[in-house]
């Protein structure tokens, strides 16, 4: 059996879940107990776990991050709710200089089982300090892993894979303009392993990869291009680091063409890195150059026709396509 | 008597003929004019879908972006967070510019490309319109450190909420601000709350004044429902700036009528508490004073708000009727370069 819920509560079940599994988990954040969470992921948690386990925090990002990852370190299982990544930049120090290099500077000794999860990238027009989109910078450091969800089912199986089994520190992006999208999800318990990619759509003429809400971007425009008898296969990353190149590569070694549509801004971008790996390992089974869309060159700025402009969309994805399907004028 | 910290001057309203008639018509049409405003955009934004984002309105605290006005020169500059309509209108930005910036236009105070919480207008030394909590008490300060470097007498008055207490950067912050006496006034605008957080709920220390304490920086609270309170209170601190005698703090009391932004519904406080604030509101307190003293009467009054009116009513004319920002503002302003090599794929 399966219900339809939105992805703020297929998040909810998965920190809940866990929490009635395991003592040692508790939720931490900016109003996520009395006031049912900014967003309303963790509505009801406070009633049922109590104060000592659905915490709410001071607007002090630094402060209570570093408690979080002391308290991982010292046997505990914290979730750490960032009202947006954004925010989260106070809090770098911590989750780069600590929580990441532990394991690595104790010789094996102390590890860091922390989630460290909210809302990422741009949510309208809320102007260039709540509108960036982070996971280039954490995917940057190694000792962490990173997961960005464009979905209920995949946030709600990764997100207790996260919190379950993983004993590394993990980033966990959701998308605010996502939270309400409703999806089946089943009743039965269930994990995703975090590096897997998931093939959204299944085809034959070229790739698109994404992740996060950008999923919506390159899935609409793999139906435009259906439309037009082009066969897109649409993957989504859903861990970003450690990153599913293979399952890229596999793709590619069919359609002979990849694109990819993020959020990031450009340089030094997940599209970077991912263009890198396969031209690498897929060289001979390229038939075009590699392209991406990413965000502008530039803070997101407040006017909607300039947010338009800024951010990948339908119809420059289905171009782009076209062009590296060599299709165009 | 003066100097002490920890002097309460929320009585001062009983001095209230202290203040010239000039000054009380001056703070009375200087918070109508804030409030009309916001009453005005905040139904373009509910009504009409023609702002968005993030708005954050300042119905309830206008005396105090009154009293720090009237207790500062226009040389001195104000800094503040994203709830930063009413310090942008007090510090002589234009309505048709505050207007066009949540219109998101090209004739808006940043272009269109700040919206509500990213009011800008350096030409009259207001910087901003700050949506990190608690970032500007540290940029607050470099603006500070600066004028001391250049050796004027001008100071920065620096505000931010009750929950931007709570941020690591305001201790930081006031070491250095008192270790290099630093002209800067540190003004927490304490509505008692920080979205659905009430203060009691955020530290074992709820008096926030006290957290100078511990730097030995001068402090004060200040009842933020009187403009002629604030006056009082920021006039004394700004002069020991001014004076080389380096920072305060001042926790001025307020409250604010509305939700925290837009789409807060409100349910950690009750109507009561807000009705009962709404009794002691700054607005109606001027005006009974302007009465009882006959220094204008209802018809005057009424006349005030009639100009009020009509310079909202065509800041809206003037922003509906601007053009958006152009396409290639996309890559402008990011760089002070002319030609910076963006990456474009
Ligand atoms: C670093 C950071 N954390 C969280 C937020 C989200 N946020 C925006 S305003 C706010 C409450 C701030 O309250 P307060 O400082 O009292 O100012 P007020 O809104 O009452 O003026 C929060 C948590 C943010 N913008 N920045
Ligand atoms: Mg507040």
């Amino acid at each position: 059996m399966a219900r339809l819920i939105a992805y703020r509560e297929a998040l909810r079940e998965a920190m809940s879940e866990e929490m009635r599994r395991d003592e040692r988990v508790f939720l931490m954040g900016e109003e996520v107990a009395e006031y049912n969470g900014a967003y309303k992921v963790s509505q009801g948690m406070l009633a049922e776990f109590g104060q000592k386990r659905v915490i709410d925090t001071p607007i002090s990002e630094l402060g209570f991050t570093a408690v979080a990852v002391g308290a991982a370190q010292n046997g505990l299982r914290p979730i750490v709710e960032f009202m947006t990544w954004n925010f989260a930049v106070l809090a770098m120090d911590q989750i780069l200089n600590t929580a990441s290099k532990m394991l690595a500077m104790s010789g094996g000794q102390i590890n860091c089982p922390i989630v460290l999860r909210g809302p990422n990238g741009s949510a309208g027009q809320l102007g260039a300090q709540h509108s960036t989109a982070f996971e280039s910078y954490y995917a940057n450091i190694p000792g962490i892993k990173v997961v960005s969800t464009s979905n209920g089912y995949d946030a709600k199986g990764l997100l207790k894979q996260a919190i379950r089994y993983e004993n590394d520190p993990i980033i966990f992006m959701e998308s605010e303009v996502s939270y309400g999208d409703k999806m089946e999800i089943p009743d039965e318990e269930y994990y995703i392993p975090i590096g897997k990619a998931d093939i959204k759509k299944v085809g034959r003429d070229v790739t698109i990869v994404s992740w996060n809400k950008m999923m919506k971007v390159a899935l609409d425009a793999a139906a435009e291009l259906e439309k037009e008898n082009i066969s897109a296969e649409v993957i989504d990353l859903r861990t970003i680091r450690p990153l599913d190149w293979m399952t890229i590569l596999e793709s590619v070694k069919k359609t002979n063409r990849l694109v990819i549509i993020e959020e990031q801004w450009p340089f030094a971008s997940i599209s970077s890195e991912i263009s890198y790996r396969i031209q690498k390992e897929g060289f001979d089974y390229l038939d075009a150059p590699i392209r991406r869309l990413t965000a502008a060159d530039a803070p997101l700025h407040y006017a909607p026709n300039l947010i338009s402009l800024a951010l990948p969309d339908v119809a420059r994805t289905v171009k782009l396509v076209k062009e590296v399907m060599y299709q165009n004028k | 008597m003066l100097n002490l910290p920890y002097f309460c001057s929320s009585k001062f309203y009983l001095l209230a003929t202290l203040f010239s008639k000039e000054i009380y018509l001056y703070w009375y049409e200087l918070m109508k004019l804030i409030r009309q405003f916001e009453l005005i955009s905040e139904e373009k934004y509910k009504m009409e879908g023609k702002i968005r984002g993030f708005y954050h309105a300042y119905v309830g605290q206008e005396a105090i972006a009154a009293g720090c006005i009237s207790a500062t020169k226009a040389e001195d500059l104000f800094i503040t967070s994203y709830r930063d309509h009413g310090l942008a209108i007090a510090k002589g930005m234009s309505i048709n510019s505050c207007m066009a910036e949540l219109y998101g236009k090209a004739t808006g105070c940043a272009k269109g490309k700040g919206g509500s919480m990213h009011f800008f207008g350096k030409d009259v030394n207001f910087y901003g319109g700050h949506g990190i909590v608690g970032a500007q008490i540290g940029t607050g300060a470099g603006l500070a450190f600066a004028e001391q470097y250049r050796g004027t007498d001008n100071v920065v008055l620096c505000f931010f909420g009750d929950g931007a207490a709570r941020q690591g950067i305001l201790h930081e912050t006031f070491n250095l601000a008192m270790l290099w006496k630093l002209p800067v006034i540190f003004i927490c605008e304490n509505n008692n709350y920080a979205m659905g957080t009430s203060v009691k709920r955020t530290s074992n220390v709820i008096d926030i004044y006290k957290l100078a304490d511990a730097y030995e920086m001068p402090a004060d609270t200040i009842d933020g429902m009187s403009a002629e309170a604030v006056h009082e209170g920021v006039e004394r601190a700004v002069k020991r700036a001014r004076e080389q005698g380096g920072p305060t703090l001042l926790e001025i009391k307020t409250y604010r009528y509305k939700g925290h932004s837009i789409s807060d519904p409100q349910k950690y406080r009750t109507k009561d508490e807000v009705e009962e604030y709404k009794d002691q509101d700054p607005i109606q307190k001027i005006k009974q004073t302007i009465i009882e003293n006959g220094f204008a009467n209802e018809e005057e009054l009424n006349s005030i708000n009639a100009r009020v009116d009509e310079k909202v009513a065509e800041s809206v004319k003037f922003a509906e009727e601007s053009p958006w920002p152009d396409d290639s503002e996309v890559l402008k302003d990011v760089y002070a370069d002319e030609n910076y090599p963006f990456i474009i794929d």
